[in-house]
C-alpha cells in the first residue's frame, strides 16, 4: 500500500494519501472473461437445442447422408493450425518484435479464411443437395450452432484486421497488447467452442 | 411510385400501420405528441439541448447514468400503469353481455405489453439504476469498471424502450402474452409485427443489461476500497454482485431464445414449429431458464435495500450479516434450479414436478432467514419511522402473503389446479409490487438526499406510501379469491354476473394505486419546489453507516477527494465512532474517465437496426448494422479517454463543502 495518512500516531488511518488510481484497463481481462462466458452461455443454448432437435430429421436427410467427414478434418486442422498461429503472435508481441507478430496476425486471419471458406462451401453443397435449415428441425438447429460458430470466426477476423491497424499505427502500445490479449483469449474460445461442435455434432453424427 | 420500389423503400410499412381506427390508441398519441411537443419546446426555449447533451446523455458519471435509468423507469411506469388500469376496467364492466371498451385485439396488446414494459423497461432500469447510483458510492470507488460501456448499456435500454413505444403509434405490440410462447408466436399465427417488435425491443435492451452486469461485476470484485474485504461489503453491494451475477449467467440465455424464435418467423426455421421436427416446449424451457431468475435479479438489490434501511433507521448493526450474505448467495443458487415450476402442468411426469416442486419450496429458507434477519436488527433498536423505514415495514407484512402464495404454488397437485389463473396473477404481483416496488420507493427515499442534497417531501410521501399500500391490497386480494374459484389470466368478458363484485374492488384498488403514483409525483415537485426548507448540507441525513454517507450531498464527480481505509462493514459508522477528522489539505489530481457521445449513437443505429428488422426495410437494417459496426470501429481507434481533475478544483471544491459544514456548527 502507497503511504498513508497518519494523523497523531497511532490514530486510526482513514485514507490514501497518494492518488492510487486503479491502473487503466485493469478490468478489462476480468470483464472480457465474463463477456466470454456469457457468449459461452449463447453457445451451451445451441447446443442444447440441438442435444433436442438433433434426432428429428423430418423424414428429410441424416448427418450420414450429409457430413464429409474429410472435409471437415481439413476444416478442423485449419482452426487449431490458426489458434497455434496466435500463440507465435503472442510470444513476438511479448518480445515486442511489430512486424513478426503482424506477420503472425496475417498468418492466423488466413487461417480463419480458409476455415470459413470451407465451411461455406459446405453450407453451399447442403443447400445444394436441398438440405437446408427449413427442411428439419436437426438442420434448423445444425446451421444455427455452426452459423454462429462461424459467425463469431468471421467477427474475430474484422476484430482482427481492426488491431493489424491499429499496431501499425500506433505500435505495441500497452493498450493495444491489452486488445490483443483479449482477442487472443477470444481466437482460443472459438476454438474450444469448435472442438465441441466437431465432436458432438459431426462425430457423434456419423454415430447415430 | 411503382408498387416495388414502395415495398423497397417502406418494407411491409404502409399507412394502414398507423392505428387510425382505434380511438383510444389517436387520443393517446395526441396527448404524448403534445406533451412531448411541449417539453422539446421547454428544452428549446431554455437552451437545455447543449447542457443536457454535455452533461447528461453523454456523461460516463455513474451517478449521473444511475439517475438517467431512474427517469426512464418512472416514465415507462406512467405507461404500463396505464395498461393496468385500462384492464382493471375493462375487467370490471365487462359483465352481463357488455363486450366492455376494448376490442380483442387491443386488449391483447395491452395485457401483453403491460407484462413487458413492467418488467425490461421499469423493474430492469429502476433496480440497475440504483446499483450504478449506489455501488461505487458504497465501495469507495471514483466510477465503474468501463464508465464508457455503461453510457452504452443505458442507451441500449433507452433503446429498447423506445421501440416498444412506438409499437403503440405505429403498427401494433405481440398479443401473445409478455413470454411470447410460440407457436402462437411464430409466424403463422401472429403475421404481424407485434411479435417482432417484441423480439428486436428486447434483443437491443438485453444488449445492454448483459453488459451492465459484466460491468458491475466487475466493479465489485475490482474497485473496492483498500480494506474492504468481500466480507466487509455492504449488503446492497453483496446483493447487488448476486444479482449481476444471475444477469450475465441468465441474458444470453434469452438473447438465444429469441435468436431462435427469430430464426423461425424471418428465415422459416422449424425449432419451436408443430411441425418439421419442432418442439414448442423448448421455448418454453430455454425462456423460463432465464426468466425465473429474472424474478431473483429483480428482487435481491432491493434485499440489500432493506438491509441498509432496517439498519440504519434502527441505529443497530445489521442482525446476521454473514448469514445474510449466505442466504444472498444461496437464493442466487437455487434461483437456476426451479425453472420449470412455472410450467408443472406441461406433463414433465412427477419425479421432474417433485425435484422442481421440492427446490422452489427451498428457497423459501434463506428468504425466512432474511425476514428474521431483519426483525433481530428492529429488536431493541431505537427505530426511527421515516419513509424508507415505513416502506420496509410494508414490504415485511406483504411480501411474507405473497411468499408462502408462492409455496402453495411451489406444491405441483396445487399447482395443477391454479396454474395460469388469476392466484398466480395475484401471487407475483404480491411479490413485485410489495417486494419490488416497495423497495424502490424505499431506496429513492432513502438516497434521493444523497443523489441532490437536499430530503423528500415527506407528507406527500406518506400519502404515496398510504394509497399504494392499502391500493395494493385492495387490488390483489380479490384476485386470489377469484384465482381459487378458478377464474383463469387474461380474460377479456366474463359470463358469470356473481365475480364482478371482486373485480370491481380490484379496480378500485387500481385507483388507489393511481393516487400514489400521483402522490409520488407530486412529492417530487413539492420537495424540488421546497429544496431549501429540506436541504441537507451534511451529506449524511439520516445517521448512515456506509461510505456514501461520508462524502458530500451530491457528491463531487470523483466521489471521493482521498481513497477511503476500510477497517468495518459499516465502514462510516466505524470513521464517526473513531472521531474521523475530515481532510482539508494535500489534494492530488483525480484521474477521471472523459464524456463520449458514442454511446448514444451506438444505441440510435440499433434503433435503426431494429425498426428495419421489424417492417423488412432491409435496406435500413442493412446500412444501420454497417454504420454500427463502423460507428464501434472507429470508437477504438479514440485512445484518449481520460483526463485528470486538477488539484485546484479537487482543492476549490472540498474547500466549499468545508464552509458548508462550518455554517452547521
Amino acid at each position: 500500500m502507497a503511504s498513508t495518512a497518519t494523523m497523531a500516531g497511532t490514530e486510526p488511518v482513514f485514507h490514501l494519501e497518494e492518488e492510487h488510481a486503479h491502473a487503466e484497463g485493469s478490468s478489462t481481462m476480468l470483464g472480457f472473461w465474463l463477456y466470454l462466458m456469457s457468449d459461452c452461455l449463447i453457445f451451451a443454448m445451441l447446443f442444447a437445442a440441438y442435444g433436442v432437435l438433433g434426432g428429428n430429421y423430418a423424414a428429410g436427410p441424416a448427418p450420414k447422408d450429409l457430413f464429409d467427414l474429410d472435409l471437415v478434418a481439413v476444416n478442423t486442422t485449419m482452426l487449431l493450425l490458426s489458434s497455434i498461429t496466435y500463440g507465435f503472435a503472442m510470444l513476438t508481441m511479448d518480445k515486442g518484435r511489430v512486424a513478426a507478430t503482424q506477420a503472425w496476425l496475417a498468418v492466423t486471419g488466413l487461417f480463419g479464411l480458409a476455415f470459413l471458406s470451407i465451411e461455406l462451401y459446405e453450407f453451399a453443397h447442403m443447400i445444394h443437395e436441398g438440405a437446408t435449415p427449413q427442411r428439419s428441425a436437426f438442420l434448423s438447429s445444425f446451421f444455427t450452432l455452426v452459423g454462429t460458430h462461424g459467425l463469431h470466426v468471421t467477427f474475430g477476423i474484422v476484430w482482427m484486421v481492426t488491431l493489424m491497424t491499429q499496431v501499425a499505427r500506433f505500435g505495441l502500445t500497452e493498450a493495444n497488447r491489452r486488445r490483443l490479449m483479449c482477442l487472443s483469449m477470444f481466437w482460443h474460445f472459438l476454438d474450444v467452442v469448435w472442438i465441441g461442435v466437431f465432436t458432438f455434432v459431426y462425430l457423434m453424427g456419423m454415430l447415430r | 411510385m411503382p408498387d416495388t420500389l414502395t415495398k423497397f423503400i417502406f418494407g411491409r410499412l404502409t399507412l394502414d400501420a398507423l392505428p387510425l381506427h382505434e380511438p383510444i390508441v389517436v387520443a393517446t398519441f395526441a396527448a404524448v405528441a403534445l406533451g412531448g411537443i411541449a417539453l422539446l419546446g421547454v428544452i428549446t426555449y431554455f437552451k437545455l439541448w447543449g447542457y443536457l447533451w454535455r452533461e447528461w446523455f453523454t456523461s460516463v458519471d455513474h451517478k449521473k447514468i444511475g439517475i438517467m435509468y431512474m427517469v426512464l423507469g418512472l416514465v415507462m411506469l406512467l405507461r404500463g400503469f396505464s395498461d393496468a388500469i385500462m384492464m382493471r376496467l375493462q375487467q370490471a364492466i365487462a359483465f352481463n353481455g357488455s363486450e366492455g371498451y376494448l376490442n380483442s385485439h387491443h386488449y391483447d396488446q395491452i395485457f401483453t405489453a403491460h407484462g413487458v414494459i413492467m418488467i425490461f423497461f421499469v423493474a430492469m432500469p429502476f433496480v440497475t439504476g440504483l446499483m450504478n447510483f449506489v455501488v461505487p458510492l458504497q465501495i469507495g470507488a471514483r466510477d465503474v469498471s468501463f464508465p464508457f460501456l455503461n453510457n452504452f448499456s443505458f442507451w441500449m435500454t433507452v433503446g429498447g424502450a423506445i421501440l416498444v413505444m412506438a409499437s403503440l403509434f405505429v403498427g401494433e405490440f405481440a398479443r401473445t402474452g409478455w413470454l411470447a410462447y410460440p407457436p402462437l408466436s411464430g409466424i403463422g399465427y401472429s403475421p404481424d409485427v407485434g411479435v417482432d417488435y417484441y423480439i428486436w425491443a428486447l434483443q437491443v435492451a438485453g444488449v445492454g443489461t448483459t453488459l451492465s452486469g459484466i460491468n458491475l461485476i466487475c466493479t465489485i470484485i475490482k474497485m473496492r476500497a483498500p480494506g474492504m474485504t468481500m466480507m466487509r461489503m455492504p449488503v446492497f453491494t453483496w446483493t447487488s454482485l448476486c444479482t449481476n451475477v444471475l444477469i450475465v449467467a441468465s441474458f444470453p440465455v434469452l438473447t438465444a431464445v429469441l435468436s431462435l424464435l427469430a430464426l423461425d418467423r424471418y428465415v422459416g426455421t422449424n425449432f419451436f414449429t408443430n411441425d418439421f421436427g419442432g418442439n414448442p416446449m423448448m421455448y418454453v424451457n430455454l425462456i423460463w431458464i432465464w426468466g425465473h431468475p429474472e424474478v431473483y435479479i429483480l428482487i435481491l438489490p432491493l434485499f440489500g435495500v432493506f438491509s441498509e434501511v432496517t439498519s440504519t433507521f434502527s441505529g443497530k448493526r445489521l442482525f446476521g450479516y454473514t448469514s445474510m450474505v449466505y442466504a444472498t448467495v444461496v437464493i442466487t443458487i437455487l434461483s437456476y434450479l426451479v425453472w420449470l415450476h412455472h410450467f408443472f402442468t406441461m406433463g414433465s411426469g412427477a419425479s421432474v414436478n417433485s425435484f422442481f416442486g421440492i427446490t422452489t419450496m427451498i428457497i423459501s429458507i434463506p428468504t425466512g432467514a432474511k425476514i428474521f434477519n431483519w426483525l433481530f436488527t428492529m429488536y431493541r433498536g431505537r427505530i426511527r419511522f421515516e419513509l424508507p423505514m415505513m416502506w420496509t415495514m410494508a414490504f415485511m407484512l406483504t411480501f411474507v402473503v405473497g411468499g408462502m402464495t408462492g409455496v402453495l404454488l411451489a406444491v405441483p397437485p396445487a399447482d395443477f389446479v391454479l396454474h395460469n389463473s388469476l392466484f398466480l396473477i395475484a401471487h407475483f404481483h404480491n411479490v413485485i409490487i410489495g417486494g419490488v416496488l416497495f423497495g424502490l420507493f424505499a431506496g429513492i427515499a432513502y438516497w434521493w438526499p444523497k443523489a441532490f442534497g437536499f430530503k423528500l417531501d415527506p407528507f406527500w410521501g406518506k400519502v404515496s406510501f398510504w394509497c399504494w399500500v392499502v391500493g395494493f391490497w385492495f387490488a390483489f386480494m380479490p384476485l386470489y379469491i377469484l384465482g381459487l374459484m378458478g377464474v383463469t389470466r387474461r380474460m377479456r368478458v366474463f359470463d358469470d354476473p356473481s365475480l364482478q363484485i371482486w373485480f370491481v374492488i380490484a379496480a378500485f384498488g387500481a385507483v388507489l394505486i393511481a393516487f400514489g403514483i400521483a402522490a409520488f409525483l407530486i412529492q417530487i415537485f413539492v420537495s424540488i419546489r421546497k429544496r431549501e426548507a429540506l436541504t441537507d448540507p451534511t451529506g449524511d441525513p439520516w445517521d448512515g453507516r456506509t461510505l456514501e454517507w461520508s462524502t458530500s450531498s451530491p457528491p463531487p464527480a470523483y466521489n471521493f477527494a482521498f481513497t477511503p481505509v476500510v477497517r468495518d462493514n459499516d465502514a462510516w459508522w466505524d470513521m464517526k465512532k473513531a472521531g474521523y477528522i475530515r481532510p482539508l489539505s494535500g489534494f492530488k489530481p483525480i484521474h477521471m474517465p472523459s464524456n463520449t457521445g458514442t454511446g448514444v449513437i451506438l444505441a440510435a443505429f440499433s434503433v435503426a437496426l431494429g425498426f428495419g428488422l421489424i417492417w423488412y426495410i432491409w435496406w435500413l437494417a442493412a446500412l444501420s448494422f454497417v454504420c454500427l459496426i463502423a460507428t464501434a470501429i472507429g470508437h477504438t481507434f479514440n485512445y484518449h479517454r481520460d483526463f485528470h481533475i486538477p488539484a485546484a478544483e479537487v482543492t476549490q471544491t472540498e474547500a466549499a463543502r468545508t464552509t458548508l459544514l462550518a455554517a452547521q456548527g
